[in-house]
């Protein structure tokens, strides 16, 4: 395959960006999206030039480093899948590509492709735990048993990896799917409920904080999520919000 | 004992490390506010270790290369974590999972710290729960178990295929709650160094700030090195592409001895490799061989139609297929522990019996297993006489449940529907035993630095079993450093804050600025990864699944030349005051280029076979392993004495006085 390119080029975070355009040849259909990347970057070295930056590390769709605004989707046009993920027998022959960061007023980019996430590392210290010393000394593991469709759900909304493809696809560039999977998470299960208030309370206000802003149920997050976490997460968060609020 | 205390308590192997904590030295709250640790690695271990060393008190600073420690690649485990639990009433205890874990590592691990990684297993459990890991539950409500290879009892817990990122996930709340309380500062997108060294104690790291390029200085009183292991020297392995042996290089330069370089883990259930292009391999989980049977074709003609594209797998009757792991190991068959898998797939394919269009590859087929529950589940839900088709549909739901996204992920990189045709797999380096040694306490050779997890040497012997990794990671770091580091730090209570600007850290960062120099200025013939490939193709066809002593001899003149042609004509474009991956990678890949020639020589010194070290030199009439107990039951520890070919070895003898030394049998 032969494809066009057209990547946004950024020298740091003061400088300004622009669009650039490459072609690249010998692709195949096996290689993954970034492992494309990863030879168009091979021959800008051996010409001298700075390679394409951006981030990616375990390339098994879990660790939710890479991101990318694949012709304007999240990690591109298939479904459930992380860019790392994303094959390129998915394109075909000749296409052109347009690669852009994750844009978001929350994500600075840092260099090329590369953004600053912190802020999701902020809301989840804002509230994401369950208070409980490490060193041991807890009560037995089974000592409460946990309705298994509860402890599927929570597992569910705990699978999310923190890419920030919710708020790269929302028009607000909302965090909401993000923050209110980490809620979800706790507040199905017991020992989660004990700090519910504080915690949804807390995470909010860090999420306003950061400059995310409001969802308006587009649903365009659950679309681009590469690990489906559901809607349902955001109306858990919305009543468990509401609840904390007439608790004061 | 040479030069090597294991510090291994006195008594009873059951009640030592109760008796341990119970005499070991403890820190005041008040006196631990004045005492800094740094913590390198936010994986399982570092992540859980910081945890909780902020909880007890100390001031902890964090630092990893990503953008946030939830991306640590402990967070890609896939299958579970083992816990003596004995929930399954099947048998387990603590003996048990201390005996399995010296029996799978092939003897070559110390008594003390497995039976200790087993008496904590079970408090991993508890604790995670309590954080909100959400585990797999019965409908009953409680925990699930699944087995794992190596072992006669259900003892693993997990969260779908998921296991590691849930655990992890579970240490990064635990590191938020602490960010959050000001316990913990987090350095994220930073890089250590270099370990820095005041007469002679580790007294702080010089880190680079991946994302300005700046050079830092940060002191503690002690240092925590978890950063994972050195897969990544093979270039292909199941390792995140960032995973590297820097900070553990840097502080084996500065006086850490490095232990069992040579043993490493082929994982044998990964995905094939596909071309050149490849940039890393992508492992199917163990708890796969729970329900899936290993094959190939019983005759090569068939195996070459196959490769051919002449004939489907579905086609191929059961009579003509050989289910090579069942035959020759009939008491655990396809859940035989990794390095005997590996090396027996590595067996079938050598002799032509491959399957994909390399020859290296062996299908993992769960057409059995979905008719076994599909059969079940008919009945269960009150079906008499379901048909064929509803019975494959039923089983393929359990099989969907149990492993679903391990099935999709496979889908989407190879193109192929497991649920319809086997799985095609080939064994790829996952893990590497080896690491720094450490005595009972965690401590390296070099006073006040520590080492967690997979980094260090000490629980898993010449062979890890599955689910082990994790369950060692978060015993290291919840339960056991943030306590053995105490009996070290006491000794600091009066010392007061560690200056940054002595003459040690001038000198390691001029030293540290130096080496970067020197990476820019390259003649820039080749790039970073043109070196890093050719490394990982010695390594593989020389010291990977099978070695021997003329291959060892070989990798180790070729890696040599390699470094130095490396150091000479690397190509790094970009500058070094900001963001530079190719740098970064450069860093890591001359610490690589090292660490490989010592993991030869290391290989070439035991003469004999172990685990995942295979001789070939030393093997039985069937092609076994052939360990030599009465010249080799030692942990080889070597010490930094300029290039890896002066390294100097010292023998730490392992003293086996709770478990006989048998040969190791699956059979």
């Amino acid at each position: 395959m032969r494809l066009n390119l057209k990547i946004w080029r950024q020298k740091d975070a003061n400088s300004k960006g622009q669009m650039v355009d490459y072609t690249i040849k010998g692709v195949e259909g096996d290689m993954s999206f970034l492992e494309m990347l990863d030879v168009l970057n091979e021959e800008l070295i051996n010409k001298g030039e700075e390679p394409v930056h951006f981030d990616h590390d375990c390339r098994e769709g879990i660790c939710g480093a890479c991101s990318l605004q694949i012709n304007g989707e999240p990690h591109g046009p298939d479904r459930l899948v992380t860019t790392c993920q994303l094959h390129m027998r998915k394109f075909n022959d000749g296409d052109t590509i347009v690669i852009e960061p994750f844009r978001a007023t929350a994500f600075p980019v840092i260099k090329d492709l590369v953004v600053d996430r912190s802020a999701f590392d902020r809301i989840q210290q804002a509230g994401g735990y369950i208070s409980v010393n490490t060193s041991g000394n807890t009560v037995d593991a089974n000592a409460t048993p946990i309705e298994k469709e509860k402890a599927d759900d929570s597992f569910y909304a705990a699978t999310c990896i923190g890419c920030g493809a919710c708020v790269a696809a929302c028009k607000n560039a909302s965090a909401m799917l993000f923050t209110s999977a980490k809620v979800s998470q706790f507040a199905l299960l017991p020992q989660g409920r004990v700090e519910a208030t504080e915690r949804v309370q807390n995470m909010v206000r860090q999420m306003d904080l950061e400059g995310f802003g409001n969802c308006t149920n587009t649903g365009a997050c659950e679309v681009e999520c590469p690990k489906g976490i559901s809607l349902e997460n955001i109306a858990r968060m919305n009543r468990e919000y509401l609840n904390a609020t007439v608790k004061g | 004992m040479g030069i090597l205390d294991s510090k291994v308590p006195s008594g009873p192997l059951a009640d030592k490390w109760t008796e341990h904590k119970n005499k070991i030295n403890l820190v005041n709250p008040a006196n631990k506010r004045n005492i800094d640790v740094i913590v390198v690695g936010t994986g399982l271990a570092g992540g859980s270790a910081a945890a909780t060393l902020a909880e007890l008190g100390y001031n902890v600073k964090t630092f990893c290369y990503q953008d946030s420690p939830r991306r640590a690649h402990s967070i890609a485990a896939q299958g579970g974590i083992n816990a003596a639990k004995n929930y399954q009433g099947d048998g387990d205890s603590a003996y048990r999972l201390f005996y399995d874990t010296i029996k799978g590592g092939d003897y070559r691990s110390r008594e003390a710290n497995v039976y200790r990684l087993a008496e904590e297993s079970a408090n991993i459990i508890d604790q995670c729960v309590a954080q909100g890991v959400p585990f797999a539950r019965d409908y009953g409500g409680l925990l699930d178990n699944r087995s794992f290879g190596g072992v006669l009892v259900s003892r693993t817990f997990y969260a779908k295929g998921q296991t590691g990122q849930q655990l992890l996930l579970g240490a990064y709340s635990a590191m938020n709650r602490q960010i959050n309380r000001g316990k913990i500062k987090p350095f994220n997108r930073h890089e250590m160094m270099d370990l820095v060294l005041v007469n002679g104690k580790a007294r702080g790291i010089i880190a680079r700030d991946l994302k300005t390029g700046e050079i830092e200085r940060h002191s503690a009183h002690a240092v925590v090195l978890a950063t994972g292991g050195y897969g990544n020297v093979f270039f292909l392995s199941t390792n995140a592409m960032g995973s590297n042996v820097m900070a553990a290089w840097r502080a084996h330069r500065r006086g850490a001895f490095f232990a069992n370089p040579c043993f490493t883990q082929i994982h044998p259930t990964c995905i094939p490799v596909s071309g050149d292009h490849q940039s890393k391999l992508t492992l199917m989980s163990e708890s796969l061989r729970n329900d899936g049977r290993i094959w190939v074709p019983k005759r090569i003609e068939d195996a070459q139609a196959i490769r051919e594209g002449k004939m489907k797998p579905t086609q191929l009757k059961e009579e003509d297929r050989d289910y090579y792991l069942e035959r020759r190991y009939p008491a655990f068959g396809n859940l035989v522990p990794r390095d005997v898998a590996s090396r027996a797939a590595k067996e079938r394919c050598d002799a032509g019996f491959g399957v994909n269009k390399t020859g290296e590859a062996v299908y993992l087929d769960f057409a059995s297993a979905i008719q076994r529950y599909g059969k079940e589940a008919a009945l269960t839900s009150g079906m008499k006489d379901a048909d064929d088709k509803t019975i494959t549909q039923l089983g393929k739901d359990v099989i969907e449940a149990k492993y679903g996204n391990l099935f999709q992920m496979y889908e989407k990189i190879v193109d192929e529907n497991p649920y319809e045709t086997p799985m095609m797999i080939y064994p790829a380096v996952h893990y590497t035993m080896g690491g720094l040694w450490v005595d009972y306490n965690l401590q390296t050779t070099i006073e006040g630095c520590y080492c967690a997890g997979e980094a260090n040497f000490s629980d898993h012997g010449a062979n890890r079993l599955g689910a082990s990794a994790l369950m060692q990671g978060l015993a290291d770091g919840y339960f056991v450093l943030p306590y053995t580091i105490g009996d070290y730090l006491s000794h600091d209570i009066r010392t007061g804050k560690i200056p940054t600007d002595s003459p040690e850290f001038d000198k390691a960062e001029s030293e540290v600025k130096d080496r970067i120099n020197k990476l820019m200025s390259g003649t820039g013939e080749h790039s970073v990864d043109y070196y890093h490939k050719k490394l990982g193709k010695i390594m593989w066809n020389k010291c990977g699944m099978a070695r021997n002593e003329q291959g060892l001899k070989e990798a180790i003149e070729e890696i040599s030349a390699l470094r130095t042609d490396f150091w000479k004509n690397v190509k790094v474009t970009g500058v070094a005051d900001g963001m530079n991956a190719e740098l970064e990678k450069a860093g890591r890949v001359a610490d690589f280029l090292e660490l490989g020639e010592l993991f030869a020589k290391d290989a070439l010194t035991r003469n004999e076979s172990c685990g995942g070290h295979f001789r070939e030199e030393y093997q039985t009439e069937e092609g076994e392993a052939l360990r030599d107990d009465e010249n080799f039951k030692f942990v080889s520890a070597w010490e930094y004495k300029g290039e890896p070919k002066d390294a100097v070895l010292h023998k730490e003898d392992l003293v086996y006085e709770n478990i006989e030394l048998k040969t190791r049998s699956y059979k």
